[in-house]
């Protein structure tokens, strides 16, 4: 659970609607023909809502589901963009395959980590940034590239990371003054 | 040169996908509408088999007998299955495919399940390409407002639903077997064959699998005949277009649609413009990363299957990455190593314990702390990943090998010099 502030308002906010979510994907379980085929999608809309998918997000899984808690849990750790853990409001997934290391992938990657000040793997202090490599994300023309959350970032350079930094914290203090 | 035949990508804009409109004034869905009055599923399958289309998922299985795996009476309800879980590195031509022109995919999957009597098509979708997955549910909408897609096709008696799947992300998910434990959800791994999926596919029912291009062909097919679709080859042994990814040390990386069988040299030099300015060709892996890497001495291949198969190598996905003088290669392998290990499933051991045996051993010699005696095991590795249940270890064993072989001088450079001859580890975009 995210302990930082911003975490728990985030979660106090979206609360209200956690019967209107679970009511939604209560109402698609029952029109599939097989259930358990809607597995992700219900991984990845309860990890929506939460932030990460929680332990109570793989008991709502696996109760929404009619599956065990076990069979839900060797799915949430197999996939890559199922998170266990809480993570940043932005996860950046640095491209390390072949073609982006052939493009200087590496330099890239340890140049956001000294920016950051956190290894692979880890989340910046202000809950703002949450770093992953990730495998070959099919931009191989536009190499080194990376994702931040769901949007992809090509022909990546030193400056032209330092410049998406400062867009998302920009695009993150303007949501948060929205919010209020 | 001739003109280039343009098919898959002929409706490609710059910014801008092709709408069901442009779609269909481009021809496009005139082979559903002819099929559904004119042709029999049987008729249909007959023309695919006759065209020599080949899977372009990277095994390049017939697809034509594939579909004729799924037996006449066998039972209902049957699944096409488009496999758009693009995750072998350097391949990037099945989103420039939906990004450019999604009905084609969309149409070929509609022939195909009334080619083998299926009621249902899923897209699979890997989560990198969240926005490819939007455009296939808003077009599949599209087709279906305009009568294309869901009960009585076109007015026919031929009904078939369309749906997205969105994969949680592995690379094991594009193996066929393991695509069909994901849909059901299921753990992702490989099952054991037979039965194939044809046979006991989704649900144990039969399932046609193929990758998103291979169905993008199955329209032009139809329209156009099969002898046509050969005829687009440049090789005799090829047959139709061919979406090659070029990307690497070369001027212009991208995808190029080119004619099946389309030499290397001319693929990378007039297509790409060559290698970059200060370059030299030192080697490529001419289709993703589970081929071998292939040297100057071959670069007058033409990229098809057999060719290719001939020559010692694979067309795989037809992603061609491209090293040059100053990459070293035993960490281009350490790096593809390391992508296999940490995407192996888990499940049988050469591939669980192997991979990472491998990548620590590359590691050491990149280092400049390795030894003959690991140059040989290496060797003894490389066969016993061959030995893994799915494709996936035998698919890293291939660069491995051919670096064994072909390289073998740089990897004991590596061990006489006592370190990498290519100097620090990273080097500066």
């Amino acid at each position: 659970m995210p302990r930082d502030g911003k975490g728990i308002n985030n979660k106090e906010l979206t609360m209200r609607s956690r019967e209107q979510v679970l009511d939604e994907l209560r109402q698609k379980i029952s029109q599939a023909e097989h259930p358990r085929e809607l597995v992700v999608d219900v991984m990845l809309a309860l990890q929506e809502h939460y932030g990460y998918l929680s332990d109570q997000a793989v008991e709502q899984t696996a109760s929404l589901l009619g599956m065990t808690l076990l069979e839900v849990e060797e799915l949430a750790t197999f996939y890559d963009f199922i998170y266990r853990q809480p993570v940043g409001r932005f996860v950046i997934r640095v491209c390390d395959s072949v073609v982006c290391w052939l493009e200087g992938g590496e330099p890239l990657a340890k140049h956001l980590q000294a920016k950051l000040g956190i290894p692979m793997g880890g989340t910046s202090s202000d809950g703002l940034f949450t770093l992953l490599p990730v495998c070959c994300i099919g931009y191989c023309d536009m190499a080194p590239a990376m994702l931040v959350n769901n949007r992809v970032y090509g022909n990546l350079t030193p400056e032209r990371l330092d410049q998406i930094l400062e867009e998302l914290r920009g695009a993150h203090g303007a949501g948060k003054s929205q919010e209020q | 040169m001739r003109d280039l035949p343009r098919v898959l990508l002929r409706n490609r804009k710059p910014d801008r996908i092709t709408s069901l409109e442009e779609y269909r004034a481009s021809g496009g869905y005139r082979a559903l509408e002819t099929t559904l009055r004119e042709l029999s599923p049987q008729d249909v399958c007959g023309m695919v088999v006759d065209s020599g289309l080949q899977g372009r998922g990277g095994a390049g299985f017939p697809a034509g007998r594939k579909w004729m795996g799924v037996a006449q009476d066998g039972p209902h309800p049957r699944y096409i299955v488009a496999n758009a879980d693009e995750m072998e590195p350097g391949t990037f031509k099945d989103r420039v495919l939906i990004h450019a022109d999604p009905h084609q995919v969309i149409e070929g999957m509609l022939l195909a399940g009334y080619a083998v009597g299926a009621s249902k098509g899923i897209i699979f979708v890997r989560p990198a390409y969240g926005r490819m997955a939007e455009i296939l549910e808003r077009e599949i909408e599209a087709a279906r407002q305009a009568g294309l897609v869901g009960n009585r096709i076109l007015s026919s008696q031929f009904s078939m639903e369309l749906v997205v799947h969105r994969s949680g992300g592995r690379y094991i998910c594009g193996e066929g077997t393991a695509q069909i434990n994901a849909i059901m959800g299921t753990r992702p791994q490989p099952r054991e064959t037979p039965p194939r999926t044809t046979e006991k596919g989704l649900w144990d029912m039969p399932t046609v699998l193929h990758n998103v291009e291979t169905l993008a062909c199955v329209p032009h097919i139809l329209l156009n005949g099969p002898d046509w679709f050969k005829g687009l080859a440049k090789s005799p042994t090829g047959a139709g277009t061919k979406l090659y990814c070029v990307s690497g040390k070369v001027q212009r990386p991208g995808c190029y649609e080119l004619p099946m069988g389309t030499p290397l040299r001319e693929i990378l030099e007039h297509h790409a413009g060559g290698l970059r300015p200060g370059s030299r060709f030192k080697a490529c892996l001419p289709g993703g990363a589970s081929t071998r890497f292939l040297t100057p001495d071959c670069l007058e291949v033409e990229m098809d299957y057999e060719s290719l198969r001939r020559a010692g190598h694979r067309l795989g996905t037809g992603a061609i990455i491209v090293f040059d003088q100053d990459t070293c290669l035993v960490r281009a392998a350490l790096n593809l190593i390391r992508f296999f290990a940490r995407e192996s499933c888990g499940w049988c051991t050469p591939c669980r314990e192997g991979l990472p045996f491998v990548q620590e051993i590359l590691e050491q010699l990149e280092a400049g702390r390795g030894s003959m005696e690991q140059v040989e095991m290496l060797r003894s590795m490389a066969d016993s990943l061959c030995n893994a249940f799915c494709p996936l270890a035998p698919g890293a064993a291939q660069p491995l090998e051919s670096l064994l072989t072909c390289f073998r001088d740089e990897l004991l450079e590596h061990v006489r010099l006592g370190r990498c001859p290519y100097g620090a580890l990273e080097r500066s975009p």
